[in-house]
Protein backbone atom coordinates (compact mmCIF):
# COMPACT_ATOMS: atom_id res chain seq x y z
CA UNK A 1 0.00 0.00 0.00
CA UNK A 2 1.21 3.52 -0.68
CA UNK A 3 0.84 6.42 1.25
CA UNK A 4 1.05 9.98 -0.03
CA UNK A 5 1.92 12.55 2.83
CA UNK A 6 1.53 16.47 2.40
CA UNK A 7 2.64 18.39 5.28
CA UNK A 8 2.04 21.94 4.77
CA UNK A 9 2.53 24.84 7.35
CA UNK A 10 -0.39 26.21 9.43
CA UNK A 11 -2.21 28.78 9.23
CA UNK A 12 -0.76 31.97 10.53
CA UNK A 13 2.42 30.59 10.24
CA UNK A 14 4.92 32.85 8.20
CA UNK A 15 6.03 31.35 5.06
CA UNK A 16 9.26 33.21 3.84
CA UNK A 17 10.20 30.91 1.04
CA UNK A 18 5.97 30.75 0.40
CA UNK A 19 6.13 34.39 -0.38
CA UNK A 20 9.51 35.00 -2.24
CA UNK A 21 7.91 31.98 -4.71
CA UNK A 22 4.75 34.44 -4.78
CA UNK A 23 7.26 37.48 -5.54
CA UNK A 24 8.70 35.17 -8.42
CA UNK A 25 5.91 34.18 -10.08
CA UNK A 26 4.55 38.06 -10.39
CA UNK A 27 8.12 39.16 -11.64
CA UNK A 28 7.59 36.49 -14.43
CA UNK A 29 4.67 38.24 -15.23
CA UNK A 30 2.38 35.92 -13.94
CA UNK A 31 -0.58 37.49 -12.02
CA UNK A 32 -3.84 36.27 -10.27
CA UNK A 33 -1.63 34.51 -7.51
CA UNK A 34 -2.59 35.66 -4.29
CA UNK A 35 -0.54 33.77 -1.69
CA UNK A 36 2.03 30.74 -2.25
CA UNK A 37 2.84 28.50 0.83
CA UNK A 38 5.37 25.91 0.42
CA UNK A 39 5.16 22.55 1.68
CA UNK A 40 6.25 18.60 2.06
CA UNK A 41 5.50 15.96 -0.79
CA UNK A 42 6.38 12.31 1.22
CA UNK A 43 5.43 8.95 -0.28
CA UNK A 44 5.53 6.00 1.62
CA UNK A 45 5.26 1.92 0.36
CA UNK A 46 3.84 0.19 2.86
CA UNK A 47 3.81 -3.68 3.74
CA UNK A 48 0.63 -3.21 5.71
CA UNK A 49 -2.36 -4.41 3.67
CA UNK A 50 -4.91 -2.96 5.87
CA UNK A 51 -5.85 0.37 5.19
CA UNK A 52 -6.98 1.43 9.10
CA UNK A 53 -3.91 0.05 10.37
CA UNK A 54 -1.67 1.56 8.04
CA UNK A 55 -3.76 5.14 8.52
CA UNK A 56 -3.09 4.75 12.48
CA UNK A 57 0.49 3.66 11.28
CA UNK A 58 1.54 6.41 9.01
CA UNK A 59 -0.87 9.07 11.76
CA UNK A 60 2.15 8.00 14.14
CA UNK A 61 5.08 8.46 11.80
CA UNK A 62 3.68 11.95 10.86
CA UNK A 63 3.26 12.97 14.54
CA UNK A 64 6.59 11.39 15.57
CA UNK A 65 8.76 12.41 12.71
CA UNK A 66 7.19 13.74 9.28
CA UNK A 67 5.43 16.74 10.75
CA UNK A 68 5.93 19.15 13.28
CA UNK A 69 2.81 19.92 14.57
CA UNK A 70 4.17 22.70 16.59
CA UNK A 71 4.18 24.70 13.13
CA UNK A 72 2.89 22.05 10.34
CA UNK A 73 -0.33 19.88 9.26
CA UNK A 74 -0.44 17.12 7.61
CA UNK A 75 -2.62 14.83 5.22
CA UNK A 76 -3.12 11.66 4.66
CA UNK A 77 -3.85 9.58 1.60
CA UNK A 78 -3.54 5.87 0.91
CA UNK A 79 -3.62 3.72 -2.14
CA UNK B 1 33.10 20.92 36.06
CA UNK B 2 32.83 17.88 34.22
CA UNK B 3 31.30 18.26 30.46
CA UNK B 4 29.96 16.26 27.24
CA UNK B 5 29.81 17.63 24.08
CA UNK B 6 27.55 15.80 22.02
CA UNK B 7 28.13 15.20 18.28
CA UNK B 8 26.13 14.29 15.27
CA UNK B 9 27.50 13.54 11.59
CA UNK B 10 27.43 17.59 10.86
CA UNK B 11 28.12 19.25 14.06
CA UNK B 12 30.48 21.60 12.90
CA UNK B 13 30.64 24.07 16.30
CA UNK B 14 31.51 20.59 18.30
CA UNK B 15 35.46 21.75 18.11
CA UNK B 16 34.66 25.38 19.37
CA UNK B 17 32.50 24.55 21.63
CA UNK B 18 35.04 22.07 23.05
CA UNK B 19 37.84 24.73 23.26
CA UNK B 20 35.53 26.84 25.36
CA UNK B 21 34.77 24.86 28.30
CA UNK B 22 38.30 23.63 28.28
CA UNK B 23 39.28 27.43 28.49
CA UNK B 24 36.99 28.35 31.31
CA UNK B 25 36.24 25.23 33.39
CA UNK B 26 39.91 24.30 32.77
CA UNK B 27 38.90 20.70 31.92
CA UNK B 28 38.44 19.19 28.85
CA UNK B 29 35.19 18.03 27.59
CA UNK B 30 34.08 14.50 26.68
CA UNK B 31 33.13 14.38 23.19
CA UNK B 32 30.25 12.21 22.68
CA UNK B 33 29.65 10.57 19.59
CA UNK B 34 25.90 9.97 18.39
CA UNK B 35 25.68 6.66 18.63
CA UNK B 36 28.03 5.70 22.03
CA UNK B 37 25.18 7.32 23.68
CA UNK B 38 26.06 5.37 27.28
CA UNK B 39 28.34 7.88 27.92
CA UNK B 40 29.58 8.44 31.80
CA UNK B 41 27.67 11.02 34.31
CA UNK B 42 28.33 14.16 33.17
CA UNK B 43 27.75 17.50 35.33
CA UNK B 44 26.98 19.52 31.98
CA UNK B 45 25.96 18.72 28.74
CA UNK B 46 26.11 20.72 25.34
CA UNK B 47 24.94 20.41 22.34
CA UNK B 48 26.91 22.26 19.44
CA UNK B 49 25.89 24.56 16.25
CA UNK B 50 25.99 23.07 13.15
CA UNK B 51 24.01 21.56 10.16
CA UNK B 52 23.39 17.88 11.85
CA UNK B 53 22.29 15.26 9.04
CA UNK B 54 22.66 17.61 6.66
CA UNK B 55 19.33 19.30 8.42
CA UNK B 56 17.02 17.22 5.84
CA UNK B 57 13.19 17.06 6.70
CA UNK B 58 13.49 19.87 9.08
CA UNK B 59 16.97 21.76 11.05
CA UNK B 60 17.70 19.25 14.15
CA UNK B 61 14.76 16.72 13.32
CA UNK B 62 16.90 14.07 12.82
CA UNK B 63 19.49 14.14 15.77
CA UNK B 64 15.83 14.79 17.63
CA UNK B 65 15.43 11.26 17.12
CA UNK B 66 18.74 10.05 17.82
CA UNK B 67 19.10 7.23 20.75
CA UNK B 68 21.64 9.80 22.02
CA UNK B 69 19.16 12.49 22.75
CA UNK B 70 17.10 9.78 24.41
CA UNK B 71 19.77 9.67 27.26
CA UNK B 72 20.34 13.64 26.98
CA UNK B 73 16.27 14.02 27.40
CA UNK B 74 16.57 11.92 30.20
CA UNK B 75 19.03 13.14 32.23
CA UNK B 76 17.79 17.12 31.16
CA UNK B 77 14.77 15.78 32.80
CA UNK B 78 16.81 14.32 35.68
CA UNK B 79 18.02 17.85 36.10
CA UNK B 80 21.46 17.86 34.26
CA UNK B 81 22.56 21.40 33.24
CA UNK B 82 22.04 21.18 29.46
CA UNK B 83 22.85 23.73 27.20
CA UNK B 84 21.58 23.74 23.34
CA UNK B 85 23.34 26.21 21.08
CA UNK B 86 22.24 26.67 17.38
CA UNK B 87 21.40 23.43 15.91
CA UNK B 88 21.75 22.28 19.41
CA UNK B 89 18.71 24.54 20.13
CA UNK B 90 17.00 23.54 17.06
CA UNK B 91 17.44 19.40 18.41
CA UNK B 92 16.19 20.51 21.90
CA UNK B 93 13.00 22.27 20.38
CA UNK B 94 12.27 19.28 17.79
CA UNK B 95 12.45 17.01 21.06
CA UNK B 96 10.10 19.13 22.85
CA UNK B 97 12.31 19.46 25.32
CA UNK B 98 12.28 23.49 24.55
CA UNK B 99 8.78 24.51 23.02
CA UNK B 100 8.10 26.26 19.42
CA UNK B 101 10.00 25.55 16.61
CA UNK B 102 12.83 27.40 14.53
CA UNK B 103 11.90 28.28 11.11
CA UNK B 104 13.82 29.67 8.11
CA UNK B 105 14.87 33.48 8.73
CA UNK B 106 11.95 36.10 7.58
CA UNK B 107 14.34 37.70 5.41
CA UNK B 108 15.15 34.30 3.73
CA UNK B 109 19.16 35.24 4.61
CA UNK B 110 21.00 33.51 6.30
CA UNK B 111 22.74 35.62 8.86
CA UNK B 112 26.36 35.27 9.84
CA UNK B 113 27.64 38.66 12.19
CA UNK B 114 27.76 39.67 15.94
CA UNK B 115 24.58 41.06 17.29
CA UNK B 116 23.44 42.13 20.15
CA UNK B 117 21.15 40.82 22.76
CA UNK B 118 19.39 42.18 25.53
CA UNK B 119 19.75 39.88 28.98
CA UNK B 120 15.81 39.85 29.54
CA UNK B 121 16.62 37.53 32.94
CA UNK B 122 19.59 36.64 35.00
CA UNK B 123 17.94 34.69 37.37
CA UNK B 124 18.85 31.55 35.78
CA UNK B 125 21.90 28.85 35.75
CA UNK B 126 22.91 30.43 32.61
CA UNK B 127 23.08 33.96 33.32
CA UNK B 128 23.84 34.67 36.71
CA UNK B 129 26.95 36.76 35.84
CA UNK B 130 24.60 39.10 33.42
CA UNK B 131 23.36 42.24 34.47
CA UNK B 132 19.50 42.31 33.48
CA UNK B 133 18.22 44.54 30.72
CA UNK B 134 22.07 44.87 29.62
CA UNK B 135 23.05 44.42 26.37
CA UNK B 136 25.87 41.64 25.62
CA UNK B 137 27.58 41.12 21.83
CA UNK B 138 27.55 37.72 20.35
CA UNK B 139 27.53 36.38 17.18
CA UNK B 140 24.95 34.35 15.43
CA UNK B 141 24.99 32.35 11.87
CA UNK B 142 22.33 30.56 10.86
CA UNK B 143 19.43 30.17 8.48
CA UNK B 144 16.88 28.65 10.57
CA UNK B 145 16.54 30.80 13.51
CA UNK B 146 13.04 32.70 13.53
CA UNK B 147 11.81 31.54 16.81
CA UNK B 148 7.85 30.73 16.32
CA UNK B 149 5.44 29.60 19.43
CA UNK B 150 1.60 30.41 19.48
CA UNK B 151 0.88 33.50 21.62
CA UNK B 152 -0.19 31.46 25.03
CA UNK B 153 3.33 30.05 24.56
CA UNK B 154 4.85 33.20 24.05
CA UNK B 155 2.95 34.43 26.86
CA UNK B 156 3.71 31.63 29.42
CA UNK B 157 7.55 31.99 28.15
CA UNK B 158 7.67 35.91 29.49
CA UNK B 159 5.43 35.23 32.36
CA UNK B 160 7.68 32.94 33.85
CA UNK B 161 11.00 33.98 33.00
CA UNK B 162 11.86 31.77 30.36
CA UNK B 163 13.02 33.91 27.81
CA UNK B 164 16.75 34.44 28.62
CA UNK B 165 17.76 36.61 25.49
CA UNK B 166 15.93 38.41 23.64
CA UNK B 167 17.96 39.90 19.93
CA UNK B 168 17.91 43.72 20.43
CA UNK B 169 17.07 44.05 16.27
CA UNK B 170 15.42 41.22 15.24
CA UNK B 171 17.25 40.12 12.73
CA UNK B 172 15.81 37.05 11.71
CA UNK B 173 12.12 37.60 12.50
CA UNK B 174 11.77 35.73 15.59
CA UNK B 175 8.72 35.94 17.64
CA UNK B 176 9.12 38.62 20.56
CA UNK B 177 12.48 38.91 19.18
CA UNK B 178 12.95 35.56 21.34
CA UNK B 179 16.98 34.61 20.97
CA UNK B 180 17.26 32.04 23.78
CA UNK B 181 14.70 30.51 26.31
CA UNK B 182 15.21 27.53 29.12
CA UNK B 183 12.53 24.86 30.03
CA UNK B 184 9.97 25.33 33.15
CA UNK B 185 12.88 23.38 35.52
CA UNK B 186 15.16 26.30 34.59
CA UNK B 187 18.47 23.71 33.69
CA UNK B 188 18.22 23.72 30.13
CA UNK B 189 18.86 26.65 28.18
CA UNK B 190 18.33 27.00 23.85
CA UNK B 191 19.58 29.87 22.26
CA UNK B 192 20.80 30.77 18.27
CA UNK B 193 23.43 33.32 19.45
CA UNK B 194 26.96 31.52 19.59
CA UNK B 195 28.63 32.31 23.95
CA UNK B 196 30.97 30.33 23.11
CA UNK B 197 32.57 32.04 19.86
CA UNK B 198 33.33 34.83 22.21
CA UNK B 199 35.19 33.92 25.01
CA UNK B 200 38.06 36.09 25.17
CA UNK B 201 39.14 39.34 23.77
CA UNK B 202 40.89 37.92 20.87
CA UNK B 203 38.13 36.61 19.65
CA UNK B 204 36.11 40.12 19.41
CA UNK B 205 34.90 40.19 22.88
CA UNK B 206 34.75 38.01 25.78
CA UNK B 207 30.59 38.09 26.57
CA UNK B 208 29.94 34.95 25.90
CA UNK B 209 32.30 33.88 28.58
CA UNK B 210 29.51 35.17 31.52
CA UNK B 211 27.62 32.13 30.43
CA UNK B 212 30.10 29.27 30.86
CA UNK B 213 31.16 30.80 33.96
CA UNK B 214 27.53 31.33 35.08
CA UNK B 215 26.76 27.42 34.87
CA UNK B 216 30.29 26.80 37.07
CA UNK B 217 29.44 29.13 39.70
CA UNK B 218 26.09 27.34 39.91
CA UNK B 219 28.02 24.00 40.14
CA UNK B 220 30.41 25.04 42.89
Amino acid sequence: MKARIHVTLKNGVLDPQGKAIEHALANLGFGGVDEARQGKYIELDLTETNREKAQAQVDEMCRKLIANTVIENYSIELE
Amino acid sequence: MKSAVIVFPGSNCDRDMAVALEKITGQKPLMVWHQDYDFPVVDFIALPGGFSYGDYLRCGAMSARSHVMKEVVKRAGAGVPTLGICNGFQILAETGVLPGALMRNANLHFVCKDVELTVENTDTMFTSGYIAGSNITVPVAHHDGNYFADDATLDTLEGEGRVAFKYANNINGAQRRIAGITNKAGNVLGMMPHPERMIEPALGGSDGRILFESIMNRLG
